[in-house]
């Protein structure tokens, strides 16, 4: 039995205002992804922030050239060093940016560190100098710095700790551990989201039904006690790198219950959808219709939802290594250089110490900026 | 109604059952056990006397069972060394660090984390309300952007570094100490109202601190909803029928924005009791929170299973309350269970 399957052929009547004509005309000629980023580009905030982002990152693989030290090198000379101000003009003259050579006394009163500045002897930085040797991309041999300081006078911008390494070394090098940590737990947080999520959503019924409760339960947990009893499950003989990798699967592993909520109910509703259905009378199989036609369905939803989730996979690892539950020495992250501002009293005196707050806030911001404008592109229509 | 919370309230029951079960397993994933590690060191040093008396030991607290059987006796469900005697007879387990019951370790620690919590979501609530409808009236004036960007910066300052900077600012600018629970002068002396003062100021950081993140993205949540409302054609009619702005407001927005504002409070329990947690350690405030870091740091099993337990039962009460406030406020839910069946 065939039915002929009746179609207007006459086209929809056009719009009555012509620029709103040209501009649908405009949304079917661009492809989806196109016109995404292109509700995207009109969050000017979320762009700016995106830029932010992409300098931090590009940061991560040229930490070596960019910082001026090696953030494990320790000046016995220059413990607790506050941080050098940058000058320009010496004396009503400008020399370019030099700082002024600092040494240190103790103070035996109250037992602190006290550095007196020699501001007769400026001490010019060298740019794209030669100094300590390192391993580019972990086997380019070299030994350029964007910047140092004079071989008798070392320049700490930002200070240095107890043991008199760099804080402004540690913070680049740093910023490798802390931005990669939230990008590997996403993607095990996705992974998992996905296949429970997806999992639930199309096969219904028991499947569905356990997922759900799993999920509640998990949602309603309080995250953070959960994630420093799991960390600190992690074996301190382990070597950094396994840390760091047992972290990841620590943040991930709780983190999935949101993005498999989203992924369940979108499948559940595009699954009604005409084209679903056509798919499905066409002979596709059941994984095909979910990973071919559904899944980019909202792949722009779970791009936002996951950067959404990244600043809290940041967070949690700065928590935990704060804690003295996460990564530890010799592993330099964020949440490591702020263990050592954990003792209010010694912050009081050196508050440079407090230096990595600035880019954990900055890089939070900033990804809650961006995932707002990728959630808003997403879905035109939500308001 | 009372069929609804008699229902929701049955719920938890069966969660806490599973959660037990996570949080014993999440409790036995570090390698060994307390005693099995004292053994260790103490066969390193060749002390074989005191091993007997542990050895002993691992069988009265049945760490020598396998992974079910343990759980099952720490939760009372199956008989151990002494009998039926665990969390549903209301014994704790025993804290090995510091040789006593946990119960008695974690006691004096509960009225304040109750305390703290219970205080930091009245705070949320009372700060978050008015400012949410205030800035929601007030879309693109001065107040609504200045409140936008504190919002974004209270999301996004982690809440144990906003009480490092509190405690830095507080020392450097009033030469105050923030931390700790009252003024060192205190500690000891019979309770006063010197005393019970000195301790109210020392809350008002942590919970500020605590608070500041949910006070923010409950503000954004009551202002999305408002503005949802406002632009309603009912609001508009009210409008026209002449009813004065604050009557209008009051009476028939506010009312449907309300609901999912009350709902949000309870998923943002988690954040809340996570964040009391930390900010206790930074602070040094007696809650549960520096308990569970030195149980964990130390492997004192069933203490960390004990403050695990309780926070998240503490979580699961915080999102009962606002489900039955909600059940309060919205009759769709407390009818709607009716006339579902």
């Amino acid at each position: 039995m065939t039915q002929a399957h009746y179609v207007n052929k006459a086209p929809f009547p056009p719009p009555k205002d012509p620029r709103e004509a040209e501009r649908l005309a405009k949304l079917g000629e661009r492809s989806a992804t196109a016109n995404f980023w292109r509700r995207f580009s009109r969050h000017r905030v979320a762009v700016i922030c995106l830029w932010v982002l992409a300098l931090f990152y590009l940061s991560v693989p040229f930490a070596e050239f960019l910082s001026p030290y090696n953030p494990q090198l320790r000046n016995a000379e220059y413990l607790y060093a506050p941080p050098q101000p940058l000058h320009l003009f010496h004396q009503g003259k400008l020399i370019g940016p030099f700082v002024y050579p600092q040494s240190a006394k103790v103070n035996l009163e109250r037992l602190t560190w006290e550095y007196t500045q020699d501001t007769d002897r400026p001490v010019p930085l060298r740019f794209l100098c030669r100094a300590g040797e390192y391993q580019l991309f972990g086997f380019i041999d070299s030994d350029l710095h964007l910047f140092c300081g004079q071989g008798n006078a070392p320049v700490f911008l930002l200070g240095t700790d107890r043991l008199g390494r760099d804080q402004l070394s540690s913070l680049i090098y740093g910023a490798r551990l802390s931005l990669t940590i939230g990008l590997l737990g996403v993607s095990i947080s996705m992974l998992l989201g996905i296949i429970l999520g997806g999992l639930a959503g199309y096969l219904g019924g028991l499947v569905d039904s356990a997922v759900q409760r799993l999920i509640e339960i998990i949602r309603s947990l309080p995250e953070l006690p959960l994630w420093m009893a799991l960390s600190a499950a992690l074996p301190v003989t382990w070597p950094p790198l396994w840390i760091y990798f047992g972290l990841t699967i620590i943040l991930g592993l709780l983190d999935w219950p949101g993005l498999a909520r989203a992924v369940r109910s979108k499948i559940l509703s595009l699954r009604e959808e005409d084209y679903a259905r056509a798919a499905l009378l066409m002979g596709a199989s059941r994984q095909r219709i979910v990973f071919r036609h559904l899944l980019p369905g909202f792949s722009s939803h779970l791009i936002a939802s996951a950067s959404l989730a990244i600043p809290a996979m940041i967070l949690g690892e700065t928590a935990l290594s704060f804690l003295n539950l996460g990564l530890r020495r010799p592993a330099v992250s964020w949440g490591v250089l702020l263990n050592e501002a954990q003792n209010i009293s010694v912050v009081i005196i050196y508050p440079w110490l407090m230096a990595p707050m600035v880019p954990i806030i900055l890089v939070v911001l900033a990804f809650n900026f961006v995932g707002d404008g990728l959630r808003d592109a997403a879905d035109p229509n939500r308001n | 109604m009372w069929r609804y919370l008699a229902r929701r309230s049955a719920i938890i029951l069966p969660t806490l059952l599973v959660i037990s079960l996570l949080v014993f397993l999440i409790i036995e994933l570090p390698q060994g056990d307390y005693i099995s590690n004292q053994i260790a060191q103490l066969r390193a040093i060749g002390e074989e006397e005191a091993i007997a008396k542990l050895e002993f030991l691992r069988k009265e607290f049945a760490l020598d069972q396998p992974f079910l059987l343990r759980y099952l006796i720490w939760l009372g469900a199956w008989p151990g060394p002494s009998g039926f005697d665990g969390l549903l007879q209301g014994n704790f387990g025993w804290s090995f660090e510091y040789q006593q019951p946990v119960w008695h370790v974690v006691a004096p620690t509960l009225p304040l984390t109750m305390l703290l919590n219970g205080a930091t979501i009245l705070f949320v609530y009372l700060i978050s309300f008015p400012i949410g409808v205030f800035v929601a009236t007030r879309q693109y004036t001065l107040a609504d952007y200045l409140f936008t960007l504190l919002g974004y910066l209270g999301l996004a300052t982690p809440n144990f570094l906003l009480a490092l900077i509190l405690m830095y600012l507080g020392n450097v600018w009033f030469d105050i100490s923030v931390g700790g629970l009252m003024v060192p002068e205190y500690i000891g002396a019979p309770l006063s109202i010197e005393k019970a003062i000195s301790v109210a100021l020392h809350l008002i950081t942590p919970i500020i601190v605590i608070g500041t993140a949910g006070t923010a993205a409950m503000i954004r949540r009551l202002r999305a909803n408002m503005l949802d409302e406002l632009g309603q054609q009912y609001v508009i009619t009210a409008r026209a029928k002449g009813l004065s702005e604050r009557q209008l407001i009051w009476k028939y927005p506010l009312r449907v924005a309300i609901n999912p504002f009350i709902a949000d409070i309870g998923n943002l329990m988690p954040a809340l009791v996570s964040g009391s947690v930390i900010v206790s350690v930074v602070l040094n405030l007696p809650t549960v929170g520096p308990v569970l870091l030195s149980a964990l740091a130390a492997q004192d099993q069933f203490l960390a299973a004990f403050v695990l337990m309780f926070v998240s039962a503490l979580t699961l009460l915080g999102m009962l309350l606002s489900d039955v406030l909600l059940a309060f406020v919205d009759p769709r839910i407390r009818l709607g269970a009716e006339a579902r069946r």
